[in-house]
């Protein structure tokens, strides 16, 4: 076994593959560290809108308009002490925080931020033809970190949280699924840039209004936000799953979550509102690189998500069970029909 | 060299998974290698090229059936190491399963009994290969239509079947009904009074929902 192992060791030991190597790493890294920064740039955003929202400045004494404060609370979260409960499962207990952070981080791997000013190419890491499937299937991992937390603290808030996490994520995955399939057939295929590139002339929130605005719901759903934020909803479970998580486990989390905003507002702007595309294809608005049009578009998603959390009152479980599977899963499945017919009769849009 | 190692890395992991499952002495670690073994094996799925195949079992096994499982360990209270006594009695019928499917898989590893020795046709590898969904899709719907719409009648059966069993009409309850809240009317839902100073509101005026303004 060891000489077998010792052989690849050496074989793999080329010059090739480790400039391969250090290819593929230098590619995960330039998008996971953008992304980890926005994510905390996100949280000064929310902070600061909500601030606003209520009359008062957010934060802003650490650094320029406050935009270090996410820094100092990464610093105040990484010193504090790690507690475990006495009665809690250690090895899930620490385990649970990192099934949440890694599957949010892992959907980055394809998604296009389009074509690279001056270079031109497509700046992606895996442009794999079935990426749509790929970003549901890797969303679909985040939710076994938030049940195995609820039930590792061994409490009984974070298992409540965890249990209608659960059941929540699970119940909006099928609308999502049920939409994006009718985007797939607006487009003709599951790669993503494909998707983006068939909405030169028409982005696909036009013709797709109603799927565009169950799936701007589902979304706050199946990334546990307000209106829709009982797994943690504080009123009631005092903080759902993780209650009983201090420190940098209650960081993950954090971190996980944020992230997945992130990713499934980026993951609508792909779907319905092109991507990197500028609203028209003319001279001032060609000028900006699409990765600009691309992250504009990724902070007017991620404003409806804090907008909301500043305008609505959280839902009743019962009201988002039903909202799921009684109202979404129907008309998405009626508008799947509906998109495969025209889609039959008069061709995709690509 | 690299698809070897990765062939590997995933084997072990299935292996790995699967012990878990088998010796793990909580129930919530055999979930965890269930787990695991879902995922090393959609990882083989996509090393031999069936992207497709191996993005449907993390969306299906570990998305939703492993959720299922999940979620009916952590809200059932059994005592396992009570189902775990007289393990002894079922051994016989443990050791021939897994004798039968060790035999078979130590015979489709001899490879003579499966023709495992036919090379793929060579129009299904390389650049020109159409896309995963697209060769998938041409022959579900025409070559095998037939039984993949009697699959899915299948799903549908189990479907209806397990909500007969389990679904009971429940009376004890109060259910929300949006309808009829929306078209509550004002008339319906209050009543103005005008009550004298210092008398306060009739005592029943909650009671008749005709009560004119200022009625006594």
């Amino acid at each position: 076994m060891i000489e077998i192992l010792t052989l690849y060791a050496q074989a793999l030991a080329t010059p090739e593959n480790g400039w391969w190597l250090f290819l593929t790493l230098a590619g995960i890294l330039a998008i996971a560290i953008p992304v980890l920064i926005g994510m905390a740039m996100l949280t000064w955003f929310e902070r600061k809108i909500l601030g606003w929202m209520h009359l008062r400045h957010g934060p802003m004494y650490v650094g320029p308009f406050g935009l270090l404060q996410p820094f100092a609370d990464a610093i105040k979260l990484m010193t504090k002490e790690l507690f475990l409960p006495a009665k809690a499962n250690t090895l899930m207990f620490v385990l649970a925080p990192m099934m949440v952070f890694v599957p949010a981080l892992l959907a980055w791997a394809v998604i296009p931020l389009g074509p690279a000013p001056y270079f031109g190419t497509n700046m992606v890491v895996a442009d794999i033809n079935l990426g749509v499937l790929y970003i549901l299937a890797v969303s679909s991992l985040g939710v076994y970190g938030i049940l195995l937390a609820g039930w590792a603290s061994n409490s009984k808030y974070p298992f409540l949280g965890a249990v209608r996490s659960g059941a929540q994520m699970v119940s909006y995955e099928v609308s999502l699924g049920l939409i994006v399939l009718s985007v797939i057939l607006l487009a003709g295929s599951m790669n993503l840039t494909a998707i983006v590139n068939a909405q030169q002339g028409l982005w696909f929130f036009i013709p797709a209004f109603p799927a565009f605005v169950m799936f701007l719901i589902s979304i706050l759903a199946e990334c546990n936000r307000h209106p829709f934020d009982l797994p943690e909803a504080e009123a009631e479970l005092v903080a759902g799953y993780n209650t009983e998580y201090s420190s940098m486990g209650f960081g993950m989390f954090f971190l996980g979550e944020y992230i997945a905003m992130i990713t499934m507002s980026a993951f609508t702007v792909l779907l319905f509102l092109g991507g990197w595309l500028p609203p028209l294809n003319i001279a001032p608005f060609t000028y900006i690189p699409g990765v600009f049009w691309f992250a504009g578009k990724v902070l007017l998603i991620l404003f409806f998500m804090v907008w909301v959390r500043g305008t609505l009152p959280r839902y009743r479980y019962d009201q988002l069970m039903r909202l799921g599977w009684k109202v979404f899963l129907p008309l998405s499945l009626a508008w799947l029909v509906l998109t495969a017919v025209v889609v039959k009769v008069w061709g995709n849009l690509a | 060299m690299i698809p070897d190692l990765l062939f590997l890395l995933f084997s072990a992991g299935i292996l790995a998974g699967g012990a878990l499952v088998a010796v793990g002495k909580n129930p919530m670690v055999g979930i965890l290698g269930m787990l695991l073994a879902f995922l090393n094996a959609s990882g083989l799925f996509i090393l031999l090229g069936a992207e497709f195949l191996g993005l449907l079992i993390i969306m299906v096994y570990v998305g939703a059936v492993a959720v299922m499982f999940l979620f009916v360990l952590m809200t059932i209270d059994i005592d396992f190491a009570a189902l775990r006594e007289g393990w002894a009695n079922y051994l016989p019928v443990g050791v021939l399963t897994v004798g039968g499917l060790a035999t078979l898989l130590i015979l489709a590893v001899q490879g003579q009994n499966f023709n495992l020795g036919t090379p793929v046709a060579p129009e299904l590898l390389g650049a020109e290969a159409p896309q995963n969904i697209v060769a998938l899709g041409q022959v579900l719907f025409t070559q095998y239509a037939v039984p993949f719409q009697v699959a899915g009648l299948l799903l549908l059966v189990a479907m209806v079947g397990a909500i007969g069993l389990t679904h009971r009409p429940r009376t004890d309850i109060k259910r929300q009904d949006v309808g009829q809240q929306v078209n509550r009317k004002r008339t319906e839902a209050m009543v103005l009074t005008n009550p004298k100073t210092g008398q306060g509101a009739f005592p029943d005026h909650w009671v008749g929902k005709g009560v004119k303004k200022g009625q006594k």
